[in-house]
C-alpha cells in the first residue's frame, strides 16, 4: 500500500481511456441513440397527424353523408310536390274539359231542340195551310200568303 | 491459502500485497519478494497487478462500448445493444442533471469513469483466493486483483480529475478570476485574502483527496471484510460471504455512481463564475 509510480500510470491510463472514450466510444453510441430519438419523435409525430387527418377525414365524410341526405330528402320532397302539383292541374283540367264538353253538348242539344222546334213549326205552318186548304177546299195562293204563314209559323 | 499454513496475520497481509516491481537498493530493478522489500523501493516502483487489471478493464470498456457503437443501429437495438444504451443514458442523464455548461468532454469522462471504477470494482466478487491461488502456479508471489483496493489507482484518477478542475477553472474564469475566486471567497474583504486563500485552496485540495480517498476506503474495508470472511472454515464461510457479496454488488455500483457524481460536480463549479 505504497504510493508509487502507480498513481501515475493510473493517471496515464485514465488519461488515454478518457481520450479513448472521446474519440471512438461516445460519438456513435450517442449518434445511434439520439438517432433512435428523434426517428421516435417522428413517428409519434406522424402518427398523431395521420390520427388527426383521419379525424378530419371522417368528419368531412359525415359532413357529406349529411348534406347529400339533406338534398335527397329536398329532392324527394319537390318531387312530392311536383306530383301533387300535377296531380291537381290534371283534376282542373279534366273537370274543366267536362265543363266545356257538358256544356257543348247542352248547346248542341239547344240547337238541336230549336231546329226541331223550327222543324216542327214549319211541318205544323204547313199542316196548318194544309188543314185549312182542306177546310177552305180551296187553293190558297201560295204567294199571298206566304207572308201571312211565314208570319204565322214565327209566332208558334 | 499462501505458503505453508501462515498464520491468518500472515494471510491477510500477503493477501493485501500488491505485486511490486521496482528499482531495489540492493537487488536493482525486480519485483518485490516480500512487502518489506515492496516498501524499499520507494516511489519508484510500479504495482503490476493494479495497473494490469485496472488496464484490462479500461480495455474492456473500450472494445465492450467501441464494438457496440459500431454496430450500433438506429432502429430495433438488440440486448447487448439495450445494456449498453442504458449505461450510455443513465450516465448522459446524470451529466445532463448536474452539470449545467456546455463541455463535450464531460459526458465520455463520466462515462469512462463510470464503467471503468464499475468494472474494476466488480472483480472485487471473484473469491478471494481464486486469483492469488491461480497465479501462485505460474510462480507469481502477489495478486492483488481490485485496483480500486489500491489508493494509488483511485488518487490517480482522482488527481486526474484535480488535473481537469484546475484546468477549466484557468480557461473558463481566466488566471484572474480563479485566483479571485480561491482570495475573495467567502468573504469579499481585502483584508481576509489570507484567510479566504487557506480555506479556499484547502478545499479545493480536499477534492481530490476525499474523491480517491472514499473509493478506496470503502473498496479496501470491504475487502478486508472479505479476506477475514475466509479465514473461516470453508463450510461456515459461505454464509457470511454471500450476504456479503451480495451487499457489495449495491457497494460497487454506488461507490462507480458517486465518484463519477463528483467528478461532474466538481467539474460544473469549476465553469460556474460565482
Amino acid at each position: 500500500m505504497n504510493i508509487n509510480m502507480t498513481l501515475i500510470g493510473q493517471m496515464i491510463a485514465f488519461a488515454i481511456f478518457v481520450w479513448f472514450c472521446i474519440k471512438y466510444v461516445w460519438p456513435p453510441i450517442n449518434n445511434a441513440l439520439h438517432e433512435r430519438q428523434k426517428k421516435i419523435a417522428d413517428g409519434l409525430d406522424a402518427a398523431s397527424r395521420a390520427s388527426r387527418d383521419l379525424e378530419l377525414a371522417e368528419q368531412q365524410a359525415s359532413e357529406t353523408l349529411r348534406e347529400s341526405k339533406e338534398q335527397a330528402a329536398e329532392i324527394l320532397e319537390q318531387a312530392h310536390k311536383r306530383s301533387n302539383q300535377m296531380i291537381d292541374e290534371a283534376r282542373d283540367q279534366a273537370r274543366q274539359e267536362g265543363e266545356r264538353m257538358i256544356a257543348q253538348a247542352k248547346s248542341e242539344i239547344e240547337q238541336e231542340v230549336n231546329r226541331a222546334k223550327d222543324d216542327l213549326r214549319g211541318q205544323v205552318s204547313r199542316l196548318a195551310i194544309v188543314g185549312a186548304e182542306r177546310i177552305l177546299e180551296s187553293s190558297i195562293d201560295e204567294k199571298r200568303h206566304a207572308k201571312l204563314v211565314d208570319k204565322l209559323a214565327e209566332e208558334l | 491459502m499462501a505458503g505453508n499454513n501462515p498464520t491468518p496475520v500472515e494471510y491477510i497481509q500477503h493477501h493485501l500485497q500488491n505485486l511490486t516491481y521496482g528499482y531495489h537498493p540492493e537487488h536493482g530493478w525486480s519485483i518485490a519478494h516480500s512487502a518489506g522489500e515492496a516498501q524499499e523501493m520507494g516511489f519508484w516502483a510500479i504495482h503490476l497487478d493494479t495497473m494490469g487489471w485496472s488496464l484490462a478493464m479500461g480495455a474492456l470498456f473500450i472494445w465492450l462500448f467501441r464494438k457496440v457503437g459500431k454496430a450500433a443501429t438506429t432502429g430495433v437495438p438488440g440486448k447487448l445493444q439495450s445494456a449498453i444504451e442504458m449505461v450510455f443514458e443513465f450516465v448522459e442523464g446524470t451529466v445532463h442533471g448536474a452539470f449545467r455548461g456546455k463541455n463535450p468532454l464531460i459526458g465520455p469522462l463520466a462515462l469512462t469513469l463510470f464503467v471503468w471504477i464499475f468494472l474494476m470494482n466488480l472483480l472485487k466478487l471473484v473469491p478471494v483466493d481464486f486469483m492469488p491461488q491461480l497465479f501462485a502456479r505460474f510462480g507469481v508471489e502477489y495478486m492483488k486483483l481490485v485496483p480500486t483496493t489500491d489508493p494509488n489507482a483511485t488518487l490517480g484518477m482522482a488527481l486526474g480529475v484535480f488535473c481537469l478542475i484546475i484546468y477549466y477553472s484557468i480557461k473558463v474564469k481566466g488566471l484572474g478570476g480563479f485566483a479571485k475566486e480561491l482570495s475573495l471567497t467567502p468573504f469579499n474583504h481585502w483584508l481576509l485574502i489570507p484567510f479566504n486563500l487557506v480555506m479556499e485552496v484547502i478545499g479545493l485540495l480536499v477534492k481530490p483527496l476525499s474523491l480517491g480517498l472514499r473509493l478506496f476506503g470503502n473498496m479496501f474495508a470491504g475487502e478486508v471484510i472479505f479476506i477475514l470472511i475466509a479465514l473461516l472454515p470453508f463450510w461456515i464461510s459461505w454464509t457470511l460471504n454471500v450476504p456479503w457479496a451480495i451487499f457489495h454488488i449495491l457497494v460497487i455500483s454506488l461507490q462507480a455512481f458517486i465518484f463519477t457524481v463528483l467528478t461532474v460536480v466538481y467539474l460544473n463549479a469549476a465553469h460556474e463564475h460565482h
